[in-house]
């Protein structure tokens, strides 16, 4: 009895053996032990975390997972399509002056601010504060990259711009970014840019006479610019909001040069679209792989962070803590009405589109509760690089971003789109993994990514 | 001498069991190149004429809608047809149609504003201003008035 019981236990000893040198890989390489370690693999439940069953189970996706993948790759990304308002939007010269623009002092009364103090170049063209802050002042709002920006609808993170050069316009008048007047900045680029201006746009309007043109003249809140503003004739601002918006118009035609390149996710999608997992997983740790699953699937991150730029390009309120001592940021509530009544918008007479090329003006959301406390979903490539997060600058890394979506408290006002994710320490890593894996220099030509040469 | 046989045909069985291939099949290699032409690699989307006509919640009215994108996906404003008829099947040319729909497990309309912009006659009407954000169960609906009457028609449709 005792014989054939050490006989029994032997044998299962041996078949107990055979299955664990099979599934660690050791041997069986074919598909029975591929099939047997996929079974362990997704059995343990972490597919690959903290179970090693090599490469395989990581890389295993279906088809319906291996096109959403591939509808987050750059390969899905349509050429940058013309901006119909903006009709110097490909211009080489009006690149040329936006570069020099984008770069330049001189549009600041102090000659202290240009775009490129919030928008660094090589920051991807964000600057590391939480919230944007020139001359030690913060505004209410963090700064946002502009690489790949061009294929956004709406602009800032409330959306109250519709186009990259309207866009350009607003921080060159605000008190606490450039500070400057659209008569003076007109007369600055004018004098300073005269023929590179009239190359792209023909001769400006002659804004000698102070009288007609004050030095420093806007409709902003500050009481003597206004007064000035509001002393001119309609036909002498008229003249100078065509030399404005020329000048947004040019920034634009830089700035919308500056757009993603391939990371190593797109690379990862590439292979995982023919199926290719020696190349995948080449590509991708284990981890990595793990964290696109959870962002694919159970994280429910692609129903806003969808498509190549990883942004559904529209507006949602997210339950975010607020920075102590602000007040509620009602977001796009207020985007919305701002960008109807900017005189700049796509409908308006400084755009160069045709009315039903107006798509996104004409058919804005203006009402819904869902708008309340909503910003716009920003893109994640370069996520990695462009901390601090959100448009508040709440959280200062992913791992803060992560602990909000893990525990998604409720908005107040509004409704939050979250719903807890609950993720495990791994889940959460893995995740924050996977979006390391979206950082690449962004493509653009090399000497746009630094000041034109004779500014340097 | 029955124990032994036992654990023979334990043994037995799972060896036999590591010899079927467990979990979904595998895609072989050869098939892979041909499925990526044909797989869907929007992010959510459908065919265009993917609904069926709906009769109104009243039954006063049979409605169709397709949309001018196909197929639809995510992320891109477009126009629709819409078509309406009397429950006897003559074309309603007068309708007053207010729109509204979005994604109820989500709490959440439309991104945009769709309306109709334009009576195209025999009861064609031109939807504009629609946009999804996401992949998902979406509805449409559709509130007509006409002749003094009103109904309300509802689409469900899933972009996936």
């Amino acid at each position: 009895m005792r014989r054939r019981l050490v006989a029994g236990a032997l044998l299962a000893l041996i078949v107990l053996a055979a299955l664990v040198l099979i599934t660690t890989g050791l041997v069986g390489a074919g598909n029975i032990g591929a099939a047997i370690r996929d079974l362990f693999g997704s059995s343990a439940g972490g597919r690959g975390l903290g179970f090693q069953p090599g490469p395989e189970p990581a890389h295993s996706w279906s088809d319906a997972e291996r096109g959403l993948i591939a509808s987050l790759s750059l390969d899905r990304l349509p050429p940058l399509p013309p901006d119909p308002s903006n009709a110097v939007g490909d211009s080489s010269d009006a690149v040329a002056l936006g570069h020099a623009l984008f770069f330049d002092g001189g549009l600041s009364p102090d000659g202290a601010v240009s775009c490129s103090t919030c928008h660094q170049p090589q920051s991807y063209f964000t600057d590391g504060k939480a919230l944007a802050n020139v001359r030690d002042i913060d505004t209410p709002r963090h700064t946002p990259t502009i690489v790949g920006i061009a294929y956004s609808d709406w602009f800032y993170w409330d959306g109250r711009r519709d186009s990259q050069w309207a866009q350009a316009l607003a921080p060159q008048e605000a008190a606490i970014e450039h500070g400057g007047t659209r008569t003076a900045h007109a007369r600055y680029v004018l004098e300073n840019y005269q023929s590179r201006y009239e190359a792209v746009f023909g001769p400006g309007p002659d804004l000698s006479d102070a009288s007609r043109f004050p030095p420093d003249a806007a409709p902003v809140e500050d009481g003597a610019k206004l007064a000035a503003w509001e002393g001119m004739t309609e036909a002498d601002r008229g003249a100078v909001n065509r030399v404005f918006a020329n000048i947004g118009k040019s920034i634009a035609a830089y700035s919308r040069r500056i757009l993603p390149g391939r990371s190593r996710f797109d690379d990862y999608a590439a292979a995982a679209l023919v199926n290719d997992r020696n190349r995948m997983s080449e590509l991708f740790s284990a981890e990595e792989a793990e964290g696109l699953r959870l962002f694919i699937g159970d994280g429910q991150c692609t129903d806003c962070h969808n498509g190549p730029l990883f942004t559904n390009g529209t507006f949602h309120n997210i339950g975010l803590p607020m920075p102590e001592g602000s007040r509620f940021d009602q977001g796009r509530t207020l985007g919305t009405f701002q960008v109807v009544e900017d005189v700049f918008n796509c409908l308006g007479e400084y755009s160069d589109a045709k009315e039903e090329a107006c798509v996104e003006l004409r058919f804005i959301k203006l009402e819904g509760e869902e708008l309340i406390g909503a910003f716009k979903v920003p893109g994640l490539r370069n996520v990695a690089e462009t901390a601090p997060y959100m448009h508040n600058g709440i959280f200062p890394d992913l791992e803060a971003v992560m602990r909000h979506y893990n525990h998604a408290p409720p908005a107040f006002p509004g409704h939050s789109d979250l719903v807890p994710l609950a993720f495990t320490e791994e889940q959460s890593e893995a995740l924050i993994a996977f979006l390391l894996t979206l950082s690449a220099p962004p493509d653009a030509p090399a000497e746009l990514l630094r000041p034109p040469a004779d500014q340097e | 001498m029955r124990v032994r046989l036992l654990a023979c045909l334990l043994a037995a069985a799972l060896v036999f069991s590591a010899c079927n291939p467990v979990g979904p099949p595998q895609a072989s290699d050869g098939m892979e190149m041909e499925d990526g032409m044909s797989m869907d690699m929007s992010g959510g989307s459908m065919p265009a004429d993917s609904l069926e006509p709906q009769t109104s919640e009243n039954g006063r009215f049979t409605v169709s809608a397709v949309s001018r994108l196909d197929p639809v996906v995510i992320n891109e404003t477009h126009a629709w047809s819409l078509h309406i008829e009397t429950a006897d099947g003559s074309p309603v040319t007068d309708a007053e149609i207010a729109i509204d729909g979005g994604m109820p497990e989500h709490n959440h309309g439309f991104p945009t504003a769709p309306r109709v912009t334009e009576n195209l006659g025999e009861g064609n009407y031109l939807l504009e201003g629609m946009r999804f954000n996401m992949g998902g169960v979406w509805v449409l609906t559709l509130e007509i008035s006409s002749g003094g009457q009103s109904d309300t028609v509802t689409f469900e449709f899933e972009l996936k």
